[in-house]
């Protein structure tokens, strides 16, 4: 049945082409962040761009060995994988290394690796596996549980490492979910609950005077939730159920709006709760997470429409902008390459994610196209937080532009991520429904 | 909804709106908002460093002790310096083209685009000329620096310096950086904290004439530097001065304290230095030269230098015979001096006979007293017994133990225990008759001299102490530490004091008593001698005192090193102190200048070791 023909065949020429120019743009621009007269040659690996052409290299190593796996490897060792990494993920708790004050590392002499990067595509495989299975429907409850628990565990145990960047990529697996027809109206649910929660946040710091009587933000917003609730009763005017409806949606919101307080005052850690308050503008503290924003504000605004040109850009260089080589690369290629280096790679980026999902809706295999979607979900949640972060849309939240920024094991599980799909993309003819 | 495939396009659209918002911030912040640009050819960003003035410190009537001078620092950005007249700019800095070189390499080396220091510490002399030009010289520019000033150039011991912070603590403690001054010794040490105040940042447009064009989006991204606090200490300036100077040519030290808030009044150490030595970037050069001197000058022996307390520890020794209830205050015991050796005098008759006369053999008797009680029939076992409970009981007195007083780097001394001789001598191997040399202040027992004048404020205080401290108060704050307003009770009934200071009375102002110099003629002074033997040289001179003897206001320990008897040297100082203290003037210029003029720096070793 199957054609012993390259190991090339078949495979999508779009996705690849796109990893490469991402791969290369990374490597270019970790190289004119760090870059320094006194060092110049580009094999130096004392020196990050040293180290990630290494990587690089090690990466297409690994992109050509799955390719030579037989497509079928990946449903079929699906569990065991996962079930390794989760094994994986508990050692290191046990055993790692403390780096930055994440306990999430393996360390080897000097080489150090994160099997966190690794839980990805595991947990990917894993989730596909068991919505593919034979009469299985994300609208039964022990679906849902059962996928909650796939994607929890590991996400629970990065979360015991310190790791909190990483572990909120596990909330990225809710469109794969979407997609297989979990409910609209919890993604939609999930949307409203962090609404009112940013609201109430804004609002509980001020008091509001009416008529001579004082009232706190939240209350303020209580009553206005009531308002709403009774013009849409009885604008509707519909039928008993649709009320009952209303006044849960209420007695919903108003719970959430005093929960925050709670959350606020005794739940999250001051650095936490502060973070969130310079992120919504209560609080400014230009040393702190907002000194990274600004800065990298900076330096992108700095960049203009064309930028400062390659290795021309002097607000990177002095070290202004911290991380720049990991959680703040974009800041180079916004101030090297302007507007429109930003426009192009965020085109890059969406055309990517576009691709994928393309290639995905047209599998065979449900369980190429549920770990289809899950590659493109987590890609994109890299994207939203990196540089929504970058452009003070998004928390300073530390997680890797995806092929971009510096590091060995974000760019290989990216890599290894990314080349499974490719790789059960090319067998796509092969598969028996 | 019911079609699962449509749910493709929603996924799309939201991955395109969410690349469509962030082009449009883009747009926004790169491209129509002025608010992040500066043209990087004309312009550059600096971001520069605003250093807190550090908090003033004052004695505890006002006198200014320790206050900023403004200094400034050279700052070069390799990248930034153009084509320049070397040789005009080393004339305009005062520094050999050599020089010039070196230091640059060395920055460049360090980084091209961050800023180094090229010139430490420029005066504001020399700067104001140097100002005029800089602008010349683009990639250079100042940065303004405080340096510590001592307008009395005293206790420089109490005071500590400043010094640059180490990579070290760069590392462990995240708000300092490289080039920061952070207290190293004395207050500026204990209280770094509120000192140092908050370090600022502010971000300078400059042009191509390197010219400052004011602050970068008005100042909005900046952080104000915030001055550290303005502190007053216990110590009175002009007691310590005094100190200092009746110090002078002597080793040893001096600590006054008031019993009645443990608040040090003077802690004087010998021979010292001028706190000005220790500033800035004289500090490279000064340091080496203290610390290699013989003298020892930076070494705190205050606090530092552990002794025998000598005969002054028979007040100790009495008290718990009295309150273990083996003597009472009208014990006597004869002067058998084959026990130890003692000087021709009256038979103590009693406890305040026997201070006053400071007879050894009878606290041989009472320290045998006190360590064999009889609890065990072997005389090694009793001893032992006995020795536990004394040692428990001296250090409650605050010997033997860190007295957690706010000035760092001071020592416990040492008050044996069982386990201590246990090492030595073996268990069951010592007895009575083997430490007797304790009963009189001598032997393995050190006390270092704060902890002596602590022990005068118990006396002082007839059974409790404060913990000696010297933080008076913080500016804008009204209390001190809880800690120093906590009550040491040392578990001695107050009635058994009585004796002591009658007999510490007896001291000074009878016929007889060890320390006649002690004597003021205005105020009752009780005081007690001590020698504390030194094996490598003549032995030291000690007394500890208070006054008046009703309501005391000030207690003291003199140490005079190599001085021999505590009569001699020491009480003299001691009643110098407390009659500058208690009148503000010395009625006996005679005993003033013997003091003044003595020098006592030459007897060093007896026996040349
Ligand atoms: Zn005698």
């Amino acid at each position: 049945m199957r054609n012993q023909k390259s190991i090339f065949a078949n495979i999508d020429n779009v996705t690849v082409i796109l990893y490469v120019i991402l791969v290369f743009i990374g490597w270019i621009s970790i190289y004119a962040a760090v870059y320094n007269e006194e060092h110049q040659s580009i094999f130096d690996i004392s020196e990050r761009y040293g180290m990630q052409l290494l990587w690089i290299a090690a990466a297409f190593v690994i992109a050509i060995v799955i390719l030579m796996f037989d497509g079928q490897f990946f449903p079929t060792f699906a569990y065991p994988i996962f079930v390794a990494l989760l094994l994986t993920l508990i050692g290191v708790l046990l055993f790692g290394a403390e780096v930055k004050g994440s306990k999430s590392w393996f360390k080897i002499g000097s080489f150090a690796l994160q099997p966190s990067e690794f839980g990805k595509f595991a947990t990917a495989l894993a989730l596909a596996k068991y919505l593919s299975g034979f009469n299985i429907k994300m609208q039964d409850m022990k679906t849902k549980v059962i996928a909650s628990i796939i994607i929890g565990i590991p996400a629970v145990l990065i979360l015991l490492q310190n790791d909190t960047g990483s572990t909120l990529v596990y909330a990225s697996f809710v469109f794969v979910l979407y997609r297989e027809g979990l409910s609209g109206n919890i993604l939609l649910l999930g949307l409203y609950t962090a609404f009112l929660f940013v609201i109430s946040l804004l609002m509980r710091i001020n008091d509001f005077t009416f008529f001579g009587t004082v009232l706190s933000g939240d209350q303020l917003l209580i009553i206005i939730l009531a308002l709403i609730a009774a013009l849409v009763a009885y604008i509707t005017k519909r039928a008993k159920r649709f009320w009952m409806i209303v006044v849960a949606a209420f007695v919903f919101s108003a719970g959430l709006i005093y929960s925050v307080d709670y959350i606020f005052e005794n739940v999250l850690e001051p650095h936490q709760s502060k973070r969130i308050n310079v992120l919504l503008g209560i609080e400014s503290d230009p040393k702190g997470a907002g000194y990274n924003v600004n800065q990298s504000l900076i330096a992108i605004g700095s960049g203009g429409f064309a930028g400062k040109g390659f290795m021309e850009g002097t607000q990177t260089k002095f070290d202004f902008v911290p991380e720049q080589s990991t959680d703040f690369i974009f800041c180079t290629i916004g101030e090297e390459w302007g507007f429109l280096g930003s426009f192009v790679l965020i085109c890059l980026y969406i055309g990517l994610f576009l691709r994928i999902i393309y290639l995905a809706e047209r599998q065979r295999s449900i369980f190429s196209r549920i770990y289809g979607y899950a590659v493109a979900s987590i890609l994109f949640f890299h994207f939203l937080i990196n540089i929504g972060m970058a452009i003070g849309l998004a928390p300073v939240i530390g997680i890797p532009l995806p092929f971009i920024s510096y590091g060995g094991s974000s760019l290989w599980s990216f890599t290894i991520l990314l080349f499974i799909f490719i790789k059960l993309d090319a067998e796509r003819i092969n598969v028996l429904r | 909804m019911n079609n699962l495939s449509d749910r493709k396009i929603v996924i799309a659209i939201i991955f395109l709106v969410v690349g469509f918002i962030f082009l449009i911030r883009l747009f926004n912040v790169q491209v129509i908002n002025d608010k992040y640009k500066f043209d990087s050819d004309q312009n550059v960003l600096r971001e520069v460093i605003q250093y807190p003035a550090r908090g003033l410190i004052y004695d505890r009537n006002g006198v200014l002790l320790v206050y900023n001078e403004a200094a400034y620092d050279l700052m070069v950005i390799p990248r930034q310096v153009k084509e320049m007249d070397t040789l005009a700019f080393c004339e305009l800095i005062g520094m050999k083209y050599e020089d010039f070189i070196t230091k640059f390499n060395k920055a460049k080396n360090y980084s091209r685009y961050k800023p180094s220091v090229f010139e430490k510490e420029i005066s504001s002399k020399s700067y104001a000329k140097i100002q005029e030009k800089l602008f010349e010289y683009p990639g250079f520019y100042a940065q303004t620096r405080t340096l510590r000033k001592y307008p009395r150039e005293s206790a420089a011991h109490i005071l500590g310096y400043i010094g640059e912070v180490d990579q070290n603590l760069i590392d462990k403690n995240p708000y300092y950086r490289s080039g920061d001054y952070i207290g190293k010794s004395g207050i500026e040490l204990s209280y770094e904290e509120l000192l140092r105040g908050k370090r600022g940042v502010k971000r300078v447009l400059v042009d191509v004439h390197n010219r400052e064009k004011g602050s970068y989006l008005d100042g909005e991204m900046d952080t104000m530097a915030v001055t550290g606090k303005t502190i007053y200490l216990t110590i009175d300036a002009i007691l310590q001065e005094y100190g200092e100077q009746l110090m002078q040519n002597k080793r040893g030290s001096i600590v006054a304290i008031e019993p009645a808030t443990g608040e040090i009044l003077a802690l004087v150490s010998a021979p010292a230095y001028n706190p000005n030595l220790l500033v800035g970037r004289d500090v490279k050069k000064n340091y080496p030269v203290l610390s290699s001197d013989k003298l020892k000058p930076l070494f705190n022996r205050a606090l530092m230098a552990s002794y025998p307390p000598g005969s002054t520890f028979k007040t100790v020794q009495a008290l718990i015979g009295m309150q273990d209830g083996v003597i009472t205050e009208n014990t006597g015991f004869p002067c058998i001096k084959s026990n130890v050796g003692c000087h021709d005098h009256p038979t103590a008759t009693n406890v305040e006979s026997s201070i006053k006369m400071s007879c050894n053999p009878y606290y041989f008797s009472v320290y045998r007293k006190i360590l064999l009680q009889n609890k065990s029939t072997s005389l090694f076992k009793d001893s032992e017994i006995g020795l536990a409970k004394w040692s428990k009981q001296v250090k409650k007195f605050g010997l033997g133990v860190d007295l957690g007083t706010d000035l760092p780097a001071i020592k416990k001394g040492f008050i044996p225990d069982v386990a201590f001789y246990d090492k030595w001598y073996g268990k069951g191997r010592w007895a009575f008759s083997t430490i007797y040399s304790l009963s009189i202040g001598q032997g393995e027992i050190g006390v270092v001299p704060l902890q002596m004048a602590n022990l005068s404020a118990i006396l002082a205080n007839r059974g409790y102490y404060y913990t000696p401290h010297v933080l008076k108060r913080i500016e804008k704050v009204d209390t001190i530490p809880s800690i120093f307003k906590i009550k040491h009770d040392v578990g001695i009934d107050k009635i058994y004091f009585n004796p002591i200071v009658e007999g510490m009375q007896k001291v000074v102002e009878e016929a007889g008593g060890t320390a006649r110099r002690a004597k003021i003629d205005s105020i009752q002074v009780c005081g007690k001698t001590g020698t504390a033997q030194n094996p490598h040289g003549e032995d030291h001179s000690i007394f500890i005192a208070f006054a008046p003897k009703v309501n005391p206001k000030i207690a003291i320990a003199v140490y005079v090193e190599n001085a021999g008897f505590g009569g001699t040297w020491a009480a003299p100082i001691a009643s110098l102190m407390m009659e500058k203290y208690l009148t503000g003037a010395i009625k006996d210029t005679v005993k003033e200048n013997r003091i003044l003029d003595a020098n006592l720096m030459d007897v060093i070793p007896k026996e040349g070791q």
